[in-house]
C-alpha cells in the first residue's frame, strides 16, 4: 500500500536516563486500518500517545504523522459546561483564525457532524450531563469535523457499560471503513482488539515488541506473555456466522471448582 | 497482655524517646543563647563584648562591675522588652502555625491563611483607632480573630470540603479578604498612617505593658496547646479515625481554634501582621524532630522564636535597613514556601521529615 | 434495544443508537441558550443608561434628561441649538468632575471582568482572578515604586504592567517546577504564594516612603476613583480598550483553551503562544486599572460567575457579557459611595466586603467541586 499514516522510527522514551520505558521500537501504520495497542499498565502505553500528539518529545527516535490527527481521551471531563455543540464546534479550531469566531459554515458542519452519530437532537444540551458513551460519540463527532485523518483513542471503552463499548467499536470500524481514517487505540480487553483491529502491537516492555495481523499476534501464547495470565481463543458460530474472541481464566480458579473444594472440606 | 508484648511496649519507646529529644533540647538552647545575644546588639554603639559585659552582670548577682549607667539602661530598660517581644511572638506563631496544620491536616495552613490573623488585625485596629486600651485591644482582636477563624472553618465546612485542603485554603483566603476590607475601612475612617504602620508588623516601641499584652496569653494558651499536643496526633489521622479513636472532635477543634485565636489576636495586638512565620517554621520542625506532635510543637514553638528574634536582630543591627520585621519575615517566608511547594512536586505535603 | 440486534451481523444503525441514547427526560434547553445574544444587548443598553444616571448622582442636582443633553452635546456639538439649556456650571460639573469619575469606574469594572473571565478560562478553573494569580499585587508593586520615583503615567502604567507580568509568570513558573498543569489548584496555591511576597514588597516600600508620598500611596492601595481626570481616562482607556479587543477576538479560543492543554493542541492550537499573549493582554489591563485606581479587588473572580449564570460557559458570549457586568458592578459601588454613603470610601474596600461574600457563596453553593455550572 502506500505510504504509511504514521511511521515510527527507532522509537524510544525513558522518562529518567537510562530507564527505559520502551526502546527501539520501529514501525508503520497503514492508512484506513484500526491498529491496537495492548500491554500492562507502565508498559509505556500512554507514554507511546502523548508522543504521538506531540504533548511529549520522544528521548529516541523520530516519528512521522502525516495527516491531522485527533485525540479522544479516556474520559471527557470540562471544567465549563458547554453544550454538545459547542464541543462539536471546537474541533473546527485550524480553520478559524486566532483573531475570529466560527462562522455559521462551521456551525453547519458541526451539526452535520453530530447528526451523523445521530447526536444532532442533544446539540444544545449541556455536555457534561450525557453519558460516557454519549460524550464519547461527541468527541468522535469532533474529530470528524477538524477533518482528522488519523485519530488516536486511549481506552476508549474503559469507562463505558457493555452496551456503550459496542456502539463504541462499532463506530472505529466504521469510521475506519467508511470514512477512510487510520485509527490507533490503547485497550486492556484484547477480545476488544481482536474483535475490530487489523494490526496489534503488545508491548512487552523494554525493546521487546509483538507486532503483525492482529489474529496472528493475539495468539494465546502471546498474550500469556504480555499479562502473565491464560487466555483462550474461542470461536463459535452465531447466526450462521463465525465469530472469535478471547476470554481469560481466573488465575484462583472458577466458581464451580470452590463450590466443589467447600463440598470436600465439609465432608471432612 | 503478654510479656513479649509488653518487652516491645516499653523498650521501643524509650530509645526513640531519648534521641527524639536531643533536637527539640539542642534548639531551646539555642534560643537561650540567641536571646543573650540579641540582648547585645542594637543601634546603641556598643561593642557586642561590652553588651556582653553587662549582661553577665546583670545575671550574675555576685557581679564587682561597675558599669556605666547609660549603657546599663540601654541593656536592662530598652532592649529586653522588645528581645521578648519578638521572642514570644515567634514562639506563639511557631505554636499555632503548626497546631492549625496537625489540625486541618493540611501543611499549607498557617494563621495568615485560615484568617484568623486578617480577622485579628482588624479587631485590633479598630480598638486602637478608638484608642482603647491595650487588652481590649487585645480582647477585640481576639473576638474578630476567633470570628474569622469560625467563618473558615463553616465555609469549608458548609462547601463539603473540610477533608479537603484546598477548600480550607480558599474559603481562609477569601474571609481574610473580606476582613482586610474591613481593615481598609477602619484605615480610611480612622488615622490610616498609624495603623499602616502598625500592620506592617514591627517591634519598634516595644514596652513592657507590651511584653504583658502578649506574654500572659502566649504563655497560658501555650500551655494549653502543649498539654493537647497528642491529641493533635490523632486529630491529624481525620476525623472519622479520630472520632473512632474515642475523641471528642468537635470540642477538641474549637478549643485548638480558640486558643489559637487568643495567641494569634495578642501577637498582632502588639505587633502587627507577621506573616507567613506560622506557615514555614512547623516544616522546618518537622525536618528536624519529624511529624510527631509531641516532639514537633515544642520544637516548632522554639524555632519560630529563633527565627522572629533573628529576623528583628537583623533589623536593629543594621541602622540603616529598619526594615518592619512583618515585611523581612514575608520576604523570606515566601521564597521558602515556593521552595517546598516545588521541593514537593504539589503533592502530599505531609511528609517532609 | 433488543439483544437480536446487538448481535446482528450488521453494524448498528444510526437510528438504533440515537434510539439506544435515548433518554427518557425530554432534552431540555437552557436559559441562556433560549436566549442567546438577548443579554448581552440589553446590558450594553443597561449600561449606557446606568453611566447616564451615574452622571446625576452627587452633591449637585442634576436630572437624567439635563445629564443625557450635556453628554450629548459633548460627543457631538453640532447637534444641538447654539444657546444651550444648561449652565456653565452644569457642564462643568459634567465635564471635568463626573464624565472621567464615571469612566474610570466602568472601563475599570470593564478591564476587571474580562480579565477575571479570560484567566478563568484559560487556566480551565474558575476559581482564579487576577487577584488571585498575583497580577494585581505585583502591578501594585510597579505601580507604587513609580509613585515613589514620581514617573510619568506612562512610566507608571508600565512599571505596574512589568510587575504583574513577572508575578504572573513566577506563578506559572512555581506552578510548572511543582509538576503541576496550569489547570490545577496548585497554580491557586502558587498564585497566593506570589501574591504574599508582592504583598510584603508593597509593605517594604510602604514602610520606606518619605510623609510626602505616603498619604497618596495608601489611600491608592485601597482603591479609589477619587480625583479621576482625562488624563487617568486615557491612561486606563487606551491599554483596556486596545487589549480588551484583541482579547474580544480571539474569545472563541479560550473554549479551547479551556479543554485542557492536550486537547488544545491536538485540535490544532499553539497553546503557549497563546497563553502568553493573554498572560500580557491581561497584565497590560489589569496593569492600567492598578496604576489609575489601585487595588480593586475581587471584581475579576466574582463578575465570570454571575455572567455565566447569564448566558452559559461559551466564552464568546461569556467575554462581553462579563467584562459589561464588572463595569456595572463596579459603577454600581462607585455610585452607592457617592450617592449614599456620601463619605469617598475606597471602592477597592467596597468591591472586597461585598466581592468576598459573594465568592464564598459560589464556594458554598458549589461545594468545593468543580465550579463548573457557574
Amino acid at each position: 500500500m502506500g505510504d504509511p499514516a504514521i511511521r515510527f522510527h527507532d522509537l524510544g522514551h525513558a522518562y529518567k536516563p537510562g530507564h527505559w520505558i520502551f526502546q527501539n521500537y520501529s514501525a508503520a501504520v497503514e492508512r484506513s486500518s484500526i491498529f491496537a495497542l495492548l500491554g500492562p499498565n507502565g508498559a509505556g502505553k500512554t507514554t507511546l500517545l502523548k508522543i504521538l500528539l506531540g504533548a511529549l518529545k520522544a528521548t529516541a527516535g523520530t516519528i512521522e504523522v502525516s495527516g491531522r490527527t485527533a485525540f479522544v481521551p479516556q474520559l471527557f471531563q470540562v471544567t465549563f459546561d458547554y453544550s454538545v455543540l459547542d464541543m462539536v464546534l471546537m474541533g473546527r479550531a485550524r480553520n478559524v483564525g486566532v483573531f475570529s469566531q466560527p462562522s455559521a459554515r462551521d456551525e453547519e458542519a458541526a451539526m452535520a457532524s453530530l447528526d451523523r452519530f445521530g447526536m444532532a437532537h442533544y446539540a444544545r444540551d449541556p455536555f457534561h450531563e450525557l453519558s460516557g458513551g454519549e460524550r464519547q460519540l461527541v468527541i468522535f463527532a469532533r474529530a470528524l469535523v477538524s477533518e482528522a485523518e488519523i485519530l488516536i483513542l486511549d481506552e476508549p471503552t474503559s469507562a463505558l457499560d457493555l452496551k456503550n463499548q459496542l456502539v463504541v467499536l462499532d463506530w472505529i470500524t466504521r469510521l475506519s471503513h467508511e470514512d477512510g481514517l487510520t485509527v490507533l487505540f490503547t485497550t486492556h480487553h484484547p477480545h476488544h482488539a481482536l474483535a475490530v483491529a487489523d494490526t496489534a502491537l503488545l508491548m512487552l516492555g523494554g525493546s521487546r515488541f509483538d507486532q503483525g495481523p492482529a489474529r496472528d499476534v493475539l495468539s494465546e501464547e502471546n498474550l500469556h506473555a504480555l499479562y502473565g495470565v491464560n487466555i483462550k481463543h474461542l470461536s463459535f458460530e452465531h447466526q450462521g456466522e463465525q465469530h472469535e474472541t478471547l476470554v481469560p481464566v481466573l488465575p484462583y480458579g472458577t466458581r464451580a471448582r470452590n463450590e466443589a473444594a467447600n463440598e470436600r472440606s465439609r465432608a471432612e | 497482655m503478654t510479656t513479649a508484648t509488653a518487652d516491645r511496649g516499653i523498650a521501643v519507646p524509650s530509645a526513640l524517646r531519648k534521641q527524639g529529644w536531643t533536637v527539640p533540647i539542642l534548639v531551646g538552647l539555642a534560643l537561650l543563647s540567641a536571646i543573650f545575644a540579641s540582648l547585645c546588639v542594637g543601634a546603641y554603639p556598643m561593642s557586642f563584648w561590652h553588651s556582653a559585659k553587662l549582661v553577665l552582670h546583670l545575671v550574675w548577682p555576685f557581679s564587682t562591675y561597675n558599669p556605666d549607667l547609660k549603657e546599663l539602661t540601654v541593656v536592662k530598660i530598652i532592649r529586653p522588652p522588645r528581645v521578648l517581644l519578638a521572642t514570644l511572638a515567634g514562639m506563639g506563631l511557631g505554636m499555632s502555625g503548626t497546631a492549625l496544620q496537625g489540625m486541618f491536616r493540611n501543611p499549607l495552613v498557617s494563621p495568615d491563611i485560615v484568617g484568623v490573623t486578617s480577622g485579628a488585625a482588624f479587631g485590633a485596629a479598630l480598638a486602637i483607632s478608638l484608642d482603647w486600651s491595650p487588652a481590649v485591644i487585645m480582647a477585640l482582636g481576639c473576638c474578630t480573630g476567633m470570628m474569622a477563624m469560625a467563618c473558615t472553618f463553616s465555609l469549608a465546612k458548609m462547601a463539603r470540603g473540610s477533608n479537603d485542603g484546598v477548600v480550607v485554603i480558599l474559603s481562609g483566603v477569601f474571609i481574610g479578604a473580606f476582613f482586610l476590607a474591613l481593615l481598609g475601612l477602619v484605615e480610611f475612617w480612622g488615622n490610616p498612617f498609624r495603623i499602616s504602620h502598625w500592620i506592617i508588623g514591627s517591634f519598634v516601641n516595644a514596652d513592657w505593658t507590651k511584653v504583658w499584652t502578649i506574654a500572659i496569653p502566649t504563655l497560658i494558651g501555650g500551655c494549653v496547646l502543649m498539654t493537647l499536643r497528642w491529641r493533635l496526633n490523632l486529630l491529624s489521622l481525620g476525623d472519622l479515625d479520630a472520632q473512632s479513636l474515642g475523641i471528642n472532635v468537635g470540642l477538641l477543634r474549637w478549643t485548638i481554634i480558640a486558643v489559637v485565636s487568643v495567641i494569634v489576636a495578642s501577637q498582632v495586638a502588639v505587633s502587627g501582621v507577621i506573616a507567613l512565620v506560622g506557615l514555614v517554621v512547623p516544616h522546618c520542625a518537622r525536618m528536624l524532630v519529624g511529624p510527631d506532635h509531641r516532639r514537633l510543637l515544642p520544637t516548632a514553638a522554639l524555632i519560630g522564636a529563633l527565627f522572629v528574634l533573628a529576623l528583628d536582630d537583623l533589623n536593629r543591627s543594621s541602622v540603616y535597613a529598619a526594615l518592619p520585621v512583618g515585611a523581612l519575615s514575608a520576604m523570606v517566608g515566601t521564597p521558602v514556601v515556593c521552595l517546598l511547594l516545588w521541593k514537593s512536586r504539589g503533592r502530599g505535603w505531609t511528609r517532609n521529615s | 434495544m433488543t439483544e437480536a440486534t446487538l448481535s446482528g451481523k450488521a453494524p448498528l444503525s444510526e437510528n438504533a443508537i440515537s434510539q439506544s441514547f435515548a433518554r427518557s427526560s425530554f432534552s431540555q434547553r437552557s436559559f441562556s441558550q433560549r436566549h442567546g445574544w438577548a443579554v448581552p444587548t440589553l446590558l450594553s443598553l443597561g449600561m449606557l443608561l446606568a453611566m447616564l444616571g451615574s452622571l446625576c448622582i452627587g452633591v449637585y442636582p442634576m436630572t437624567f434628561g439635563q445629564a443625557a443633553r450635556i453628554v450629548m452635546h459633548l460627543v457631538w456639538p453640532s447637534a444641538l441649538p447654539a444657546n444651550p439649556p444648561w449652565t456653565v456650571k452644569e457642564i462643568t460639573v459634567i465635564q471635568i468632575v463626573r464624565l472621567p469619575r464615571v469612566l474610570l469606574a466602568t472601563l475599570s469594572g470593564l478591564g476587571l471582568g474580562m480579565s477575571g473571565a479570560a484567566l478563568q478560562g484559560m487556566m480551565r478553573n474558575p476559581l482564579v482572578g487576577p487577584d488571585v494569580v498575583g497580577v494585581s499585587s505585583g502591578a501594585a508593586v510597579g505601580g507604587i515604586l513609580a509613585m515613589l520615583w514620581d514617573f510619568s503615567p506612562a512610566g507608571i502604567i508600565a512599571l505596574a504592567f512589568c510587575g504583574g507580568m513577572i508575578a504572573m509568570a513566577l506563578t506559572f513558573g512555581l506552578a510548572k517546577l511543582a509538576h503541576a498543569g496550569t489547570d490545577s489548584m496548585i497554580m491557586i496555591l502558587a498564585g497566593i504564594f506570589v501574591g504574599a511576597l508582592f504583598v510584603a514588597m508593597i509593605s517594604l516600600i510602604v514602610s520606606k516612603a518619605d510623609d510626602a508620598h505616603l498619604p497618596r500611596m495608601v489611600y491608592w492601595m485601597l482603591g479609589t476613583f477619587v480625583g479621576a481626570d482625562p488624563k487617568h481616562v486615557a491612561m486606563i482607556g487606551i491599554p483596556t480598550l486596545a487589549g480588551g479587543a484583541i482579547l474580544m477576538s480571539m474569545r472563541w479560543r479560550f473554549n479551547l483553551l479551556s479543554l485542557g492543554d492536550l486537547d488544545a493542541q491536538t485540535l490544532g492550537l499553539n497553546v503557549s503562544l497563546l497563553r502568553w499573549l493573554i498572560i500580557a493582554l491581561v497584565s497590560l489591563i489589569v496593569a492600567s486599572q492598578v496604576a489609575v485606581s489601585g487595588l480593586v479587588g475581587w471584581v475579576g473572580l466574582v463578575v465570570p460567575h454571575c455572567a455565566r449564570m447569564l448566558v452559559g460557559p461559551d466564552h464568546r458570549r461569556l467575554l462581553p457579557t462579563a467584562a459589561l457586568l464588572g463595569a456595572f458592578f463596579v459603577l454600581g459601588l462607585d455610585d452607592f459611595t457617592r450617592a449614599v454613603i456620601g463619605a469617598e470610601i475606597p471602592v477597592g474596600v467596597l468591591t472586597a466586603l461585598f466581592g468576598t461574600p459573594m465568592v464564598c457563596f459560589l464556594l458554598w453553593k458549589s461545594h468545593g467541586k468543580g465550579w463548573g455550572r457557574g
